[in-house]
């Protein structure tokens, strides 16, 4: 597909007796934000330094735009890695350079969009500051404007809210949505599921090395759709019948899971028909309850 | 290659701004001018005059204590000898010399300096030994036209049959000179690679980094960022000591005077016997061989101390990896006495071949003499050896930098060795 950034195809990496990824497989759709997740040691971590070229894969392959991943791509990568920080003892401004310098950017290129940045974090006093002097959080934000300062097409994003307060964290949201709106793709890994629901479009699961979810936020949804409904209605006894089974009951709330061979439809015409419904919820998973139901599963 | 280059700038720009870059720069020099300067100072201040007072049944010894440079001996009336050994305090006296039957006593209201000391016994040993010879009716002069001295000129031969004055004494001393000074660089340099390597993982820097770089570039910019640093500190070093030595002779010393030194019969004698010491030695081949042993150790050993800093999360652990690295060095230095002994012998070769021994055994063996083919195959392995340190460390060294907590034992090393990309 042509309209994908990223493609990681049967992509194994073994260290020694000890498999990181075996034969994972996933895609992404260019300008998505893309969450990936798994529970530690899953192996999230091994495939974010493949696409970073900071290690090889044993076998399979990696596109990147349509072409092979080579070093040429590491100036259109941007990678805000877990484990994160800065040299203590050097200034700010001149350890933004640095590193910035480092992603391929000329120096005058590199100061001018510092500028920038800066000034838009409102933390252009912090440049003739050293690091050890930044609280965990200050350091946080050169780190995420190191990280995109080169206008990479693809930025991957290691636990970015780790070490940011609510307002923090939010600004950073916000630019992470904001890059997306302006074309940039986003990979994203977190353990955090309400930022996933809040920002992704799209998921990968990793579990044991494998790939074993993956596609939109919708269509993984749909797939794990529980055929469960609350419904409420105007007294606390509801019959029952062949098109649903009541999974439990608080006071004139009630949980029912529709019965195989019958629809949404058959349901609500059953209960319409011998109750009043006050109110109707299609109930859907959320994503922590996919990922822990998808782990379960395996 | 770009990035290297910056990679190199940034590691040589950090150390060199250091505060305690500055500070061991500018005091290196001071302490060696120091080391060169007092000597000098202190014999100059061995020329203050002390006044020894002798008691009257020692009067014979006199005229040969006299002799003694600096000091002074007056025979003095016993009653003035005993109110002196009470009170020294309000005197002119340095010491008292006195004698209880066999006993020589001096007596002084300070510690007496032992070449003092040691003069006067020499003296007074002297006088007795002749009085004793004399009473056994031995001629003194007899004696005297009797001692001799005895002294041994080496010689080398070259091919040519030009022959050229050798001398032992400097061949060592410039081999061991610069074999010490090549350990000592690759040892604090090496450690310094190993801190770095180590600062860059405790601060999370290097997973930022190594996904713009090549670990391998990191590694090898660090190595020779840090090599440039030792280059440079060496360097100011040498040109701070000469300054600083020539200023303090010209301060210590009446220019005068050094002139009319340098004109001396005594000082042409010095001269010569300085050629001497040196004149056989290819100066242009150590300088050379230096330079190169100096680099070639230093990036064999720097690499696996990179290596060890990438395997550790802190300093405190690196013991265990660092001993096996510092044994072949501190054998080498071990080995410099056996190798001046005997600088052609078997184990003088073989450990100048080895290349973790090699640059400082070399370095000892030059100024002996050194055939050509030797050089030449011990330059050979030891460029083979740090280009196969430098892989090895490699592999470990990316492996290394990405693992946090974890306690690494040897077989883990082994095991990233295989590791691949």
């Amino acid at each position: 597909m042509a309209d994908l950034i990223l493609e990681v195809n049967d992509v194994v990496k073994v260290y020694g007796d000890y498999t990181a990824l075996n034969k994972v497989n996933i895609s992404i759709p260019k300008g998505s934000i893309y969450g990936l997740l798994g529970p530690n040691g899953a192996g999230k971590t091994t495939l974010m330094r493949i696409i970073n070229q900071i290690t090889a894969p044993d076998s399979g392959s990696v596109i990147f735009n349509g072409e092979k991943l080579q070093g040429k791509h590491i100036s259109m990568i941007g990678y805000l890695p877990e484990e994160r920080g800065l040299y203590k003892k050097m200034k700010v401004g001149e350890q933004a350079l640095y590193l910035a310098q480092l992603k391929g950017m000329t120096y005058s290129e590199a100061l001018s969009k510092l500028r920038y940045w800066f000034k838009r974090f409102k933390i252009i006093e912090w440049w003739p500051k050293k690091v050890e002097e930044l609280s965990k959080g200050m350091a946080q934000k050169i780190q995420f404007i190191v990280t995109i300062l080169h206008e990479p097409k693809l930025l991957i994003f290691d636990e970015p809210f780790s070490g940011f307060d609510p307002i923090n964290a939010s600004i950073i949201r916000d630019e992470i949505v904001n890059l997306r709106d302006k074309g940039t793709t986003i990979i994203f890994s977190t353990h955090r599921m309400e930022s996933v629901e809040e920002i992704c479009d799209h998921i990968a699961l990793i579990n044991n090395a494998e790939t074993i979810l993956e596609g939109s936020i919708e269509n993984i949804k749909n797939k794990f759709d529980n055929k469960q409904f609350e419904v409420t209605i105007n007294e606390e006894n509801l019959l029952e019948s062949q098109e649903y089974t009541i999974v439990n009951q608080v006071h004139n709330v009630f949980n029912l899971t529709i019965n195989d061979n019958f629809t949404q439809k058959d349901v609500i015409k059953s209960i319409n028909e011998k109750h009043e419904i006050i109110l109707l919820k299609k109930h859907t998973p959320s994503i922590e309850e996919i990922f822990i139901k998808a782990i379960g599963n395996e | 290659m770009n990035k290297i280059w910056l990679i190199i700038s940034r590691e040589y720009l950090v150390r060199v701004k250091k505060k305690s870059f500055i500070v061991m720069t500018i005091l290196g020099p001071i302490l060696m001018a120091a080391l060169l300067v007092t000597p000098t100072i202190l014999s100059m201040q061995d020329q203050q005059n002390r006044l020894v007072a002798l008691s009257e049944k020692n009067i014979e010894f006199l005229e040969p204590l006299n002799k003694i440079e600096n000091t002074k001996f007056t025979v003095i009336p016993d009653e003035e000898l005993e109110l002196l050994k009470k009170d020294f305090s309000q005197t002119e006296y340095y010491a008292v010399l006195d004698k209880d039957k066999d006993q020589f006593y001096l007596l002084s209201d300070q510690q007496i300096s032992l070449s003092v000391q040691r003069s006067i016994a020499d003296k007074i040993e002297k006088i007795i030994e002749r009085n004793k010879l004399k009473l056994a009716g031995i001629d003194l002069k007899v004696l005297e036209s009797s001692v001799t001295e005895i002294n041994i000129q080496t010689k080398i031969i070259t091919l040519d049959g030009e022959n050229i004055n050798s001398s032992t004494e400097g061949s060592m001393g410039i081999g061991f000179i610069t074999g010490i000074l090549i350990y000592m660089f690759i040892f604090m340099y090496g450690t310094m690679v190993m801190r770095g390597v180590i600062e860059e993982k405790t601060n999370r820097i290097v997973e930022v980094i190594i996904s713009s770089v090549k670990p391998f570039q990191l590694m090898m910019g660090k190595i020779i960022g840090v090599a440039l640093v030792g280059l440079t500190q060496f360097i100011l070093w040498i040109v701070l000591t000469m300054a600083l030595a020539a200023l303090a002779e010209l301060l210590l010393f009446n220019p005068n005077e050094l002139i009319s030194q340098a004109n001396s019969a005594e000082n042409t004698e010095i001269m010569s016997k300085i050629t001497n010491l040196i004149g056989g030695i290819n100066f242009m081949q150590i300088i050379l061989c230096f330079i190169f042993y100096f680099i070639s150790g230093y990036l064999l050993y720097s690499s696996l101390f990179a290596a060890v800093g990438s395997a550790v999360d802190a300093e405190a652990d690196t013991q265990q990896f660092v001993v096996p690295i510092t044994v072949p060095l501190l054998l080498a230095i071990m080995l410099i006495q056996p190798v001046m002994d005997n600088p052609d012998g078997t184990l003088a070769f073989w450990m100048s071949m080895i290349p973790f021994t090699s640059p400082v055994i070399m370095m000892v063996r030059l100024p002996f003499g050194v055939e050509n083919w030797e050089l030449f195959i011990s330059m050979l392995s030891i460029i083979t050896g740090f280009v196969a340190t430098t892989f090895l460390a490699a592999k470990i060294y990316r492996t290394g930098i990405l693992m946090y907590g974890k306690k690494i034992s040897y077989k883990e090393l082994w095991k990233w060795l295989s590791y691949k990309g």
